[in-house]
C-alpha cells in the first residue's frame, strides 16, 4: 500500500509505511470534510434538536407541576367535603337530640297537667263522698235516737208505767251523748 | 513466521489498512485533493446523519411521555447539559451547543467506526487535532476576551509560596500548551490502537488451530472498544468543559 501511495505521487508526501494517519497528503481532505460535518452537526443541534428537547423537557416539567398542583387542589377539596360531611352529621345528631328533648318536655308537661287534673277530680270526689258519709252518719244518729226513744217508750209502757215522752227524750239524749 | 508455513496466501496482517484514506469513487491511489469525496467524507456524512437521526428524528413527535428514541435523545441532552453546568457553572451554559456538537460527533463517529469494515474518522490525528486545537484556540481566545490580561493569572498560582510561583508558572504554561496535543492524541490513539488490535486478532483467526482463541479475543476486544468509544467521547467532552471553566474562571 505504501508502494501504491508512492506510485500515485499525490499522497506520497513522506507517508511512512503502515501509518495512514501520518500521511500528510490526506490532511487537507480530512480537515475540510470534518469542518463541514461539524458545522452541519452544530446547526442541526443548535437550531433544531437542542431547542426542541429543551422545550419538551420544560413542557414535561410544567405538566408535572400542574398535575401535582391539581392533585393537591383535589386533596384539599376532598378534605373540605369530609369536614362538611362531618359537620352535617354532627348537626343532624344535635337536631335529633334537641327534638327528642323537646318532645320529652312536652309530653312531661301534658302528663303533669293530666295528673293535676286527675288529682283535683279525685280530691273533689273524695270530699263529696266524705260529705255523703257525714250526712249518712248524721241520719243514722237521728234514726238511732228515734228508735231508742220508741224502744224506751215501748219498754216503759210494757212495764206498766206511763211513758212521759219528754222524760224519755231527755234520758235517751243523755245516754247517747255519754 | 506462519507466513512461510502457510505458503502462498499465508497469514497476512494488514492492521493499518483500515485507516487508509481513499477516494470513494475510483481506485486507491487516485489523487486526493481537499475536495475529493473520500471514505472520510462518507463516514463523516454518516456521523452527521446519525446525529440527525438520534437527536432530531426521535424527538419529532415531541411527546410528553417519551418513547425509546426520544428517551435516548433526552438522556444525551441531560447528560451533557448537566456536565457543562456542573463543571463550568451557570455562565458556561451558553457554550452548551458547541460542547454538545463535539460530544455527539465523537460519540457517533466512534460507534460508527465499530461497524465491521467501516472507516473510523476519529482514529485519524488530523481529525482529532482539528477538534483538540479547535477547543484550545477557542478556549484561549475566550479566556482573553472574558478576562483580558487577568486570564494570565491562570498560570500564576497565587496560593503558592512566592519563591515557588515562577517555577509553577513555567509548569502551568507547559501543561497548558500540551493540553491540545494530549487532548487530540488521546482520542486518536485510543481509537487507532483498539481497531488495530481487533485486526491483529482477526488476522490470527486465519490459523485454524488458534482461530477459536482469536475469535474470542476479537469479541472481548470489541466489547472493550464499545466501552472505549463511549468513554473517550465522555473524556474529550469533560476535558473541554474543564478547559472552558479555566477560561471563564482563571483564578484558582
Amino acid at each position: 500500500m505504501a508502494d501504491n501511495n508512492n506510485a500515485a505521487g499525490e499522497v506520497a508526501l513522506g507517508a511512512p509505511p503502515g501509518m495512514p494517519q501520518l500521511d500528510v497528503g490526506t490532511f487537507g481532505n480530512q480537515i475540510f470534510w470534518l469542518v463541514l460535518a461539524l458545522v452541519a452537526i452544530y446547526f442541526v443541534l443548535s437550531r433544531v434538536a437542542l431547542p426542541r428537547i429543551a422545550a419538551i423537557l420544560a413542557e414535561r416539567q410544567g405538566t408535572i407541576t400542574n398535575d401535582i398542583a391539581a392533585a393537591e387542589d383535589l386533596k384539599v377539596k376532598a378534605e373540605e367535603a369530609e369536614a362538611a360531611y362531618e359537620k352535617a352529621l354532627a348537626d343532624a345528631r344535635a337536631e335529633a337530640q334537641r327534638i327528642a328533648g323537646e318532645t320529652k318536655a312536652k309530653i312531661q308537661a301534658d302528663l303533669d297537667v293530666a295528673i293535676e287534673k286527675a288529682d283535683a277530680s279525685i280530691a273533689a270526689k273524695a270530699a263529696e263522698s266524705e260529705a255523703a258519709i257525714a250526712e249518712i252518719r248524721a241520719g243514722a244518729l237521728v234514726a238511732v235516737a228515734e228508735v231508742a226513744k220508741d224502744t224506751a217508750a215501748e219498754i216503759v209502757s210494757t212495764m206498766g208505767g206511763a211513758a212521759d215522752a219528754s222524760t224519755i227524750d231527755a234520758a235517751v239524749s243523755t245516754r247517747m251523748k255519754g | 513466521m506462519a507466513d512461510e508455513a502457510k505458503g502462498g496466501g499465508g497469514l497476512s496482517f494488514h492492521p493499518m489498512d483500515q485507516f487508509q484514506v481513499k477516494p470513494l469513487f475510483g481506485t486507491y491511489g487516485d489523487p486526493i485533493h481537499w475536495y475529493t469525496i473520500t471514505n472520510v467524507t462518507f463516514w463523516l456524512a454518516l456521523a452527521v446523519l446519525a446525529v440527525l437521526g438520534l437527536m432530531v428524528l426521535t424527538t419529532s413527535k415531541r411527546a410528553v411521555v417519551p418513547g425509546r428514541g426520544q428517551s435516548v435523545a433526552e438522556l444525551m441532552y441531560g447528560f451533557v447539559y448537566k456536565m457543562v453546568e456542573d463543571v463550568t457553572g451557570k455562565d458556561g451554559i451558553k457554550y452548551f451547543p458547541y460542547i454538545m456538537t463535539l460530544f455527539m460527533f465523537i460519540l457517533c463517529a466512534n460507534f460508527l467506526g465499530l461497524l465491521p469494515t467501516s472507516f473510523t474518522t476519529t482514529s485519524h490525528i488530523a481529525v482529532t487535532a482539528v477538534l483538540g486545537f479547535g477547543v484550545f484556540f477557542a478556549v484561549t481566545i475566550l479566556g482573553f476576551v472574558k478576562n483580558g490580561a487577568g486570564f494570565l493569572s491562570l498560570f500564576w498560582v497565587a496560593s503558592a509560596p512566592l519563591p515557588l510561583r515562577p517555577i509553577l508558572a513555567l509548569i502551568e504554561i507547559i501543561s497548558y500548551f500540551v493540553r491540545p496535543v494530549s487532548h487530540s492524541i488521546r482520542l486518536a490513539g485510543n481509537m487507532m490502537a483498539g481497531h488495530a488490535v481487533l485486526k491483529v486478532f482477526a488476522g490470527f483467526a486465519q490459523v485454524a488451530a488458534i482461530a477459536p482463541v482469536a475469535i474470542i479475543g476479537v469479541m472481548a476486544i470489541y466489547g472493550l472498544e464499545v466501552l472505549v468509544s463511549a468513554i473517550q467521547a465522555y473524556v474529550f467532552t469533560i476535558l473541554t468543559c474543564v478547559y472552558l471553566k479555566d477560561a471563564l474562571h482563571p483564578h484558582h
